[in-house]
C-alpha cells in the first residue's frame, strides 16, 4: 500500500529524514515508533503531500506523492498531530462539511464511523472547540474516515490522552482492518508497538528497525539484566563505571544493563560491594521493544 | 462548483457565530455616520472674537456690529486694551482679536484708506485660516458698503456695479453631510473587503485548519473563492445599508444610478479583497494581519481626500493617490450621488481601479501559492 524509497528532507541544515525506506502492506496496521523530533511526523506529511521531498521517491498504492497528490488526497484520510477542525462549528457541522467537499454526506459511510461517532453523537450540536480531548480526537477520526479512504496517516493521535481514551483509541484502530483500511500511525509511545501488526523504528531521520513487534523483540541479541537498588542516581554511575555493560538506562522502577556476554549476577553485586553499594537486586530480564530500540541507537 | 457552495455556507455559518463580526457589521455604520458625518463638519461656528475699539465713531460701531451679526462669530468682549485682549487669546478665551485703530473713521473719510489689526491663535492652523477667511469676507462686505454709500452721496444717480454671486453647484445648501456621506460608506465598505478577509484567511492558518483543508480535494482557487465571496457579499450588503442610513438620516441626494455604485463597488471590492489577501499571505497570525492592514488603511483614508482636499497636498502626494483605491471610490461616490455621473463620466476609474485590482490579486495570489504548500 505505502512503498517509501530513499526519502531524505531537510530544513535548512538539519536533516529531519535521512534515506528513509519501507512498505506498509494493504490491510495492516503499521506503527511508525520513535521519539519527539525523530521526523515521524516529516514523513507523514511528505506521505499526505503536504510537504515535498528533496529526494527519494514514495507511493501510495501507484500514485507518486509528488505527480498524483490531488488522487492522494481523494483517497487517503488523514488527521495531523494538532487538532485541526473548526472550532466554531459544531461535531455535526465539522463532519458534514468535510463530508460535503469530498463530495459525500454523513450517511453513505456512516457504518464505518458508528463505534466512534456513537460516542460523541449526544453532543453532536456542541461546538468543537468545547469537546473535551478524548471527544476532539474521536471527531478529529470520523472527519478522517467520513470519505471512506483507503490508507488512514494518524500522526500521534494518542499522544496528551488520557490512559482510558488511548486504549479505546487503538481498539477502533484495530477495526479498520475489517474494512480493509490500511492504517499507519505515529506514537512517541514504545508499549503501544505490541497493538501493531508491524512497527518501523525511527531515530533522528533513520528507520532503525522494520518488523512484528515479537520479531523487533526477538531481534534483541544482547543480554539484558534488571536492577534495583535504594540510591537510583549512585547507582546508574557505579554500574556505567564498571566494565561489564555496553549500556546502562533506567526503565521504570528498574536499570537495565546490557551485555553482549553473559555475566553472572554474583558478579555484578561482588563488584558493586567494592563501590560500597550493597542490598541489591539483580535478576536476568526478558527484553521488550524499548530495549530493542535503545539497542538499535547509536 | 458545489464544493465553493459548501466553501461559502460554512464561511456564512462562522461569521454568523462570530462574536465581533456580525455586531460590528450592523452597528458600524450607524455609529460612523452618526459620529463621523456629524463631526467632520468643516464649517466653523461660534468664532469668539474680542474687538479692541478705541472711538466709538459712527463706522466703527457699525463694523463691530456686522461681526455681532454674523452667525461665525461670537462677540466675546469690546474693549480698548490690547492687553487684555492679547490675555484671553493666550488663555483660549477668544480666537480672534480685531483691533480698530484710532483715527479709524477720520482715515477711512479723509484719505480712503484705513487699517485693522487681526490676531488669530494658529494652533490649529486650518481653524486659523479659516477664522481669518471668515474675518476678512466680513471687511470686505464693510468696505464694498463704504464705497456705494460714498458713491450715492457723491451722485445721488445710482451706478452699475459689478455684482458677484457664488453659487455652490452639485451642493447648493454646502450640506457637509452630504460631502461626507458618500466617503464614509467606502470606509465602511472597505474595513470589511480588508481588515475581515485578511484576518478570516490568516485564522485558517493561526489555527491550524488549513491543514485538513490541504488534504481534501478542495483546489486552492475554491478556498479562495469561497474565503472572498462571502465578505464581498457582506461589504455589498453593507454599502446598501450605508446609503438607506444616509438616505433616511441625512437625505443625502441620490443624483446618479444606484446600479453604477453597486457596479463600481464590484470592481474596488475586487480590488480590497484581492489586498486582504494579500496581507493574510504576509502574517502568520490575526495580530499580524491586522496590524498590516491598519498600517494600509490609515495611509489610504488619509490620503483619500475624505477629510484634507487632494488639490490642497503637494505634488508628490498628488501623485501617491493614483495608487489609492479608496481615493477613487470616495470621488465615483460623491460624483454619482451628488452629481449625477454617468458611466461615461467615471470610466476611467473603473478602468484604472481594475487595473491596480489585478496586479493586487496577480502578486497576492503569487505569493499565496509560494506560501501555502
Amino acid at each position: 500500500m505505502i512503498q517509501i524509497e530513499q526519502i531524505s528532507k531537510s530544513y535548512n541544515a538539519h536533516a529531519a529524514l535521512k534515506q528513509a525506506s519501507f512498505k506498509v502492506d494493504r490491510g495492516e496496521l503499521f506503527g511508525l515508533i520513535g521519539p519527539d523530533g525523530a521526523g515521524k511526523t516529516t514523513l507523514i506529511r511528505i506521505l499526505m503531500t503536504l510537504l515535498l521531498p528533496d529526494s527519494g521517491k514514495a507511493h501510495i498504492g501507484q500514485w507518486d506523492v509528488v505527480k498524483d497528490y490531488r488522487k492522494i488526497r481523494q483517497h487517503v484520510g488523514y488527521m495531523p498531530g494538532n487538532f485541526s477542525l473548526y472550532r466554531d462549528l459544531t461535531v455535526e457541522e465539522n463532519l458534514r462539511f468535510f463530508a460535503s467537499v469530498f463530495g459525500t454526506n454523513i450517511k453513505t459511510h456512516y457504518h464505518l464511523i458508528k463505534p466512534i461517532y456513537e460516542q460523541i453523537e449526544p453532543f453532536k450540536n456542541r461546538r468543537a472547540e468545547k469537546l473535551s480531548g478524548g471527544m476532539k480526537q474521536k471527531l478529529a477520526l470520523s472527519c478522517s474516515l467520513i470519505h471512506r479512504p483507503e490508507l488512514l496517516l494518524l500522526d500521534e493521535p494518542t499522544t496528551g490522552v488520557d490512559a482510558v481514551s488511548r486504549q479505546e483509541f487503538w481498539q477502533m484502530l484495530g477495526t479498520m482492518k475489517e474494512h480493509g483500511i490500511t492504517v499507519l500511525v505515529s506514537t512517541p509511545y514504545m508499549e503501544e508497538a505490541d497493538l501493531c501488526d508491524r512497527v518501523a523504528l525511527i531515530q533522528n531521520g533513520e528507520i532503525l528497525e522494520v518488523a512484528s513487534p515479537k520479531n523487533i523483540v526477538d531481534h534483541f541479541s544482547s543480554h539484558l539484566y534488571r536492577i534495583k537498588g535504594k540510591e537510583r542516581l549512585g547507582l546508574i554511575n557505579a554500574l556505567r563505571s564498571l566494565s561489564l555493560f555496553t549500556k546502562v538506562y533506567p526503565f521504570g522502577e528498574y536499570i537495565h544493563c546490557t551485555s553482549d556476554e553473559a555475566v553472572e549476577p554474583v558478579v555484578i553485586s561482588q563488584q558493586l560491594g567494592q563501590l560500597g553499594m550493597d542490598e541489591i537486586v539483580i535478576e536476568a530480564a526478558l527484553p521488550g521493544i524499548e530495549d530493542r530500540f535503545i539497542e538499535l541507537m547509536a | 462548483m458545489r464544493t465553493i457552495l459548501y466553501l461559502i455556507r460554512k464561511e456564512f455559518l462562522q461569521i454568523f457565530r462570530h462574536k465581533i463580526m456580525l455586531p460590528a457589521l450592523f452597528i458600524m455604520p450607524f455609529v460612523q455616520l452618526i459620529i463621523l458625518v456629524h463631526a467632520a463638519d468643516f464649517e466653523i461656528k461660534n468664532i469668539k472674537i474680542h474687538i479692541i475699539n478705541h472711538e466709538n465713531q459712527n463706522w466703527n460701531v457699525r463694523l463691530i456690529s456686522q461681526f455681532m451679526a454674523s452667525e461665525h462669530f461670537v462677540v466675546h468682549q469690546v474693549s480698548n486694551s490690547y492687553t487684555l485682549a492679547y490675555q484671553q487669546l493666550e488663555k483660549r478665551e477668544v480666537d480672534l482679536i480685531l483691533e480698530i485703530p484710532k483715527d479709524f473713521e477720520k482715515n477711512l473719510l479723509k484719505s480712503n484708506k484705513a487699517s485693522v489689526f487681526i490676531g488669530a491663535n494658529a494652533i490649529d492652523g486650518m481653524k486659523a485660516g479659516l477664522t481669518t477667511f471668515y474675518t476678512n469676507s466680513i471687511l470686505r462686505s464693510f468696505n464694498k458698503n463704504i464705497v456705494l454709500e460714498q458713491m450715492k452721496i457723491a451722485n445721488s444717480r445710482s451706478t452699475a456695479g459689478i455684482q458677484t454671486k457664488t453659487v455652490f453647484w452639485y451642493n447648493p445648501e454646502m450640506e457637509y453631510a452630504h460631502f461626507m456621506v458618500p466617503g464614509i460608506l467606502v470606509i465602511l465598505v472597505t474595513a470589511i473587503g480588508m481588515f475581515f478577509t485578511g484576518i478570516n484567511i490568516v485564522k485558517e492558518k493561526e489555527m491550524g485548519t488549513i491543514e485538513q483543508i490541504n488534504v481534501t480535494p478542495i483546489r486552492k482557487y475554491q478556498f479562495l473563492i469561497g474565503k472572498l465571496a462571502p465578505f464581498m457579499l457582506l461589504a455589498l450588503m453593507e454599502l446598501a445599508i450605508g446609503l438607506t442610513l444616509g438616505k433616511l438620516m441625512f437625505d443625502i441626494p441620490m443624483e446618479g444610478s444606484l446600479w453604477l455604485i453597486f457596479g463600481f463597488s464590484v470592481i474596488y471590492l475586487f480590488t480590497i479583497l484581492g489586498l486582504g489577501l494579500l496581507v493574510s499571505t504576509f502574517s502568520n497570525t490575526q495580530q499580524q494581519a491586522m496590524f498590516i492592514s491598519w498600517f494600509f488603511l490609515m495611509i489610504f483614508v488619509l490620503m483619500s481626500g475624505l477629510f484634507t482636499s487632494i488639490d490642497s497636498m503637494p505634488a508628490w502626494a498628488q501623485k501617491t493617490t493614483w495608487f489609492n483605491p479608496v481615493a477613487y471610490f470616495i470621488d465615483v461616490n460623491r460624483k454619482i450621488l451628488l452629481k449625477g455621473s454617468e458611466f461615461a463620466d467615471i470610466s476611467g476609474h473603473f478602468i484604472k481601479v481594475g487595473l491596480i485590482g489585478l496586479v493586487v490579486n496577480f502578486f497576492a495570489v503569487l505569493n499565496y501559492r509560494k506560501t501555502s504548500a
